[in-house]
């Protein structure tokens, strides 16, 4: 209050206005209708997917929260199983779904076993398209688009494996990919250097552009933000929902005969980063790139191939998601 | 009919049979032939390395990183280690690319077919009249590492280990196990083995002995299969020990800890105890199976399906002539080969000195042709020469002449006034 705000062509306001308090409103609002967030795991089975997912949220969000013991046989085909959650932190209520994928790379024969992924994707799409296309729309579209995959990467300490590259290949167009490293405690510090080269190396020379993708990037702020989070990726994670007494501190680990690995110590593992990074400073924009970029190809797709729809309004504005 | 176990009355001697044994076969060496079977990654190079205290698979040895197969190939490799007088001969058979395309069926079609050809090479070697040379390169052992998922065997586990069992000895490892903590493990193996018998599958049985303490350790193995181990070569100092291990930054996983992996168990069983075990049961079981299938097929039909070169049908002089024949062809195959190769050789000479001789021609007339040329050039000057000579000689003349004019017409001039 009381601070000379300059407007737009130079102008100076004779008077405090409150245009400022549009964040503080759109904050109530927000917290109000709440957070929708769809996130995917794929990889395949013991790469610690679920444990994983439960660490991310600190909660048991994941399809095998009852115990790791499992009793359900690998299935024959890719399945698509999705569980949802509502969680509340400091009044903001966020739904979070997550889809899970078993059954992916586990046979023997493994061919197109990213088909039932893709599928799902774009039922989701399409989902979404159907309600935006309607006549009379519904004032908040659920939205269940995938925003966010996150690919498993086995810790052979070699390079990625085929399947790895078919199915980054073939996804990194419809939704956004962030590989990581499972079960980053089979490796130590110099193997996993080594092997997070390699790893990326690959993606550049296959041209896999995973999340953050560089044509995404706004400014140049974003830029070399982003440019030092690609540098770190792919993120050597561990999971664990346990936790033990290390110097007087609680602290989620897993414990060995010759240590504790502690989960949230960056010396130990990345899973701290990845958290930071999914949820503390890219949220919202996993969420937009997956609207306005990877929805948009869809849509544009549809609408070329299949005249069926009819037209719609030239209202580019979509705001009632986010 | 039971034969009473006495006590000679006197030394006889034949106590010191077992030193005799030793001797001699520690004189004639032993051979061993390990298979490792695996995905890519799973250490099992690295393992090998840290079993036999060897450089095996060297930095340079190119990983998986370099080699871009497509289909799963064998490779075997052999090593001689010596220790305390005794010499081992030992062949590590890799396979590599095993389980680690997106289409893996039939990837254990080729191990399948090693070690069915390996024991075909044995059963003709067995199967000669001249047998003083037999080297047994039969697979006796095959190490089958798992991934630690943590959760249970995969489908290609299971149906490799269902396809092997009755060819090989199969012992499942659990690798990379210091991803595992203790509890993971305890269940993980309870786990595999509920599953490798629900499948029936037969891995390695240790045999029972007589001796009840040897059982107790027996049993304690046995408990604690399938092994879960470590491998590494690099030496880390723990609480001033040196210890093979792997750093990280929580602690030092120890190769050798019985605590925090089996790596001394698998040792101690495959090295140190069992090796000849092993190789008594793939030669009495897995190689008499073979055996008995492959005859039998043979008798059957009656008429020789097969490739093999003895056949059993046919009387040892048969045998012999057969074998004789097949000598005197293959001599006269080399000979002939030798001979193909002789006048290549000759042809190759003949040709070479032709060429030298064409090149000494054709440089014998460009050096007359240069002598000419030269010679014809020193003509020309000295034509060009005799010309100056001549034009000069006739300069000199005329000069001569005009010397004796003029002096001649001076002295008439002279004469005229003296006239006066």
């Amino acid at each position: 209050i009381g601070n000379p705000v300059v407007g737009c062509g130079g102008s100076t306001l004779l008077g405090y206005i409150g245009i400022d308090t549009i964040i503080e409103q759109m904050r109530k609002k927000t917290m109000k209708t709440g957070f929708e967030f769809n996130i995917m795991v794929v990889g395949h089975s013991g790469l610690g997917k679920s444990t994983l997912v439960n660490t991310l949220f600190k909660s048991q969000v994941s399809r095998k929260s009852a115990g790791w013991a499992r009793d359900e046989k690998i299935p024959k085909t890719v399945e698509i199983k999705s569980v949802s959650h509502v969680i509340e932190e400091g009044g903001v209520k966020m739904k979070l779904t997550v889809v899970d994928t078993p059954g992916f790379g586990d046979q023997i024969n493994n061919d197109n076993c990213w088909e039932p992924i893709s599928k799902y994707i774009n039922e989701q799409f399409e989902k979404f398209l159907k309600e935006e296309v309607n006549i009379t729309r519904k004032k908040r579209i659920p939205d269940t688009r995938v925003h966010c995959c996150i690919y498993f990467i086995s810790p052979t300490g070699h390079t990625l494996r085929q399947l790895d590259m078919e199915f980054m290949k073939r996804l990194s167009h419809s939704v956004n990919i962030i590989p990581v490293i499972a079960k980053a405690d089979t490796m130590t510090i110099e193997e996993r250097q080594e092997f997070k080269q390699r790893v990326r190396k690959e993606l550049e020379m296959s041209g896999i552009e995973f999340y953050p993708q560089k044509e995404f990037d706004d400014d140049m702020e974003d830029k070399s933000d982003n440019d030092k989070i690609r540098e770190t990726m792919p993120f050597a994670v561990v999971g664990s929902d346990k936790e033990y007494q290390v110097n007087n501190k609680r602290v989620l680990g897993r414990k060995t005969a010759w240590g504790i690995v502690e989960v949230e110590n960056p010396n130990h593992c990345e899973f701290a980063q990845l958290r930071d990074f999914l949820i503390r400073s890219h949220l919202q924009d996993l969420k937009e790139v997956t609207h306005n970029i990877h929805y948009e190809t869809y849509r544009a797709k549809r609408l070329n191939d299949n005249g069926g729809l009819h037209p719609i309004s030239t209202n580019g504005t979509h705001d009632s998601n986010l | 009919i039971f034969c009473l176990l006495e006590y000679c009355t006197g030394y006889v001697g034949f106590a010191n049979l077992p030193n005799q044994v030793y001797r001699k076969s520690v004189k004639r060496g032993f051979e061993f032939t390990l298979m490792v079977v695996g995905e890519s990654g799973l250490g099992k190079s690295t393992l090998i390395n840290s079993l036999f205290l060897t450089d095996l698979y060297s930095k340079d040895y190119p990983g998986p990183s370099q080699r871009i197969k497509k289909t799963v190939q064998v490779e075997q490799s052999k090593v001689l280690i010596k220790e305390g007088g005794v010499q081992l001969t030992l062949t590590i058979v890799d396979t590599p690319g095993f389980g680690d395309a997106v289409d893996n069926s039939n990837c254990w079609q080729p191990v399948i077919n090693y070690i069915d050809s390996k024991c075909e090479d044995f059963l003709n070697a067995e199967s000669r009249v001249n047998r003083r040379s037999m080297p047994d390169n039969r697979v006796h052992c095959c190490l089958y590492f798992i991934a630690p998922s943590g959760h249970g065997l995969k489908p290609l586990d299971i149906e490799f280990m269902k396809r092997l069992h009755d060819k090989v000895n199969v012992i499942p490892l659990i690798a990379k196990a210091d991803t595992l903590t203790p509890e993971e493990c305890q269940l993980f193996k309870k786990q595999i083995m509920k599953e490798i018998q629900e499948h029936k599958i037969k891995i390695y049985e240790f045999p029972d002995t007589e001796d009840d303490e040897d059982n107790k350790l027996i049993r304690k193995i046995k408990e604690k299969m399938p092994l879960a181990v470590v491998g590494s070569n690099v030496v880390i100092e723990v609480n001033g020990k040196k210890v093979r291990g792997r750093q990280y930054p929580w602690g030092v996983a120890e190769v050798e800890n019985g605590e925090h992996c089996d790596f001394t168990v698998l040792r101690n069983m495959l090295i140190r105890t069992h090796m000849q075990d092993l190789k008594d049961v793939t030669n009495n079981v897995h190689y008499e199976n073979y055996r008995s299938k492959k005859l039998a097929a043979v008798t059957c039909n009656g008429v020789d399906t097969t490739k093999t070169k003895g056949q059993l049908t046919k009387s040892p002089l048969a045998q012999m002539e057969e074998e004789r024949r097949e000598h005197v062809m293959k001599m006269k195959k080399m000979e002939a080969e030798m001979e193909q190769v002789f006048e290549m050789k000759v042809k190759e000479k003949k040709q070479k000195l032709k060429d030298s001789e064409a090149e000494l021609e054709r440089r014998h007339e460009q050096m007359k042709r240069n002598l000419e040329a030269q010679y014809k050039d020193l003509e020309e000057k000295r034509r060009v020469f005799e010309d100056e000579k001549n034009n000069w000689e006739a300069q000199q003349r005329i000069l001569e002449q005009q010397k004796l004019d003029a002096s001649k017409s001076v002295n008439k001039s002279v004469s005229q006034y003296l006239a006066f």
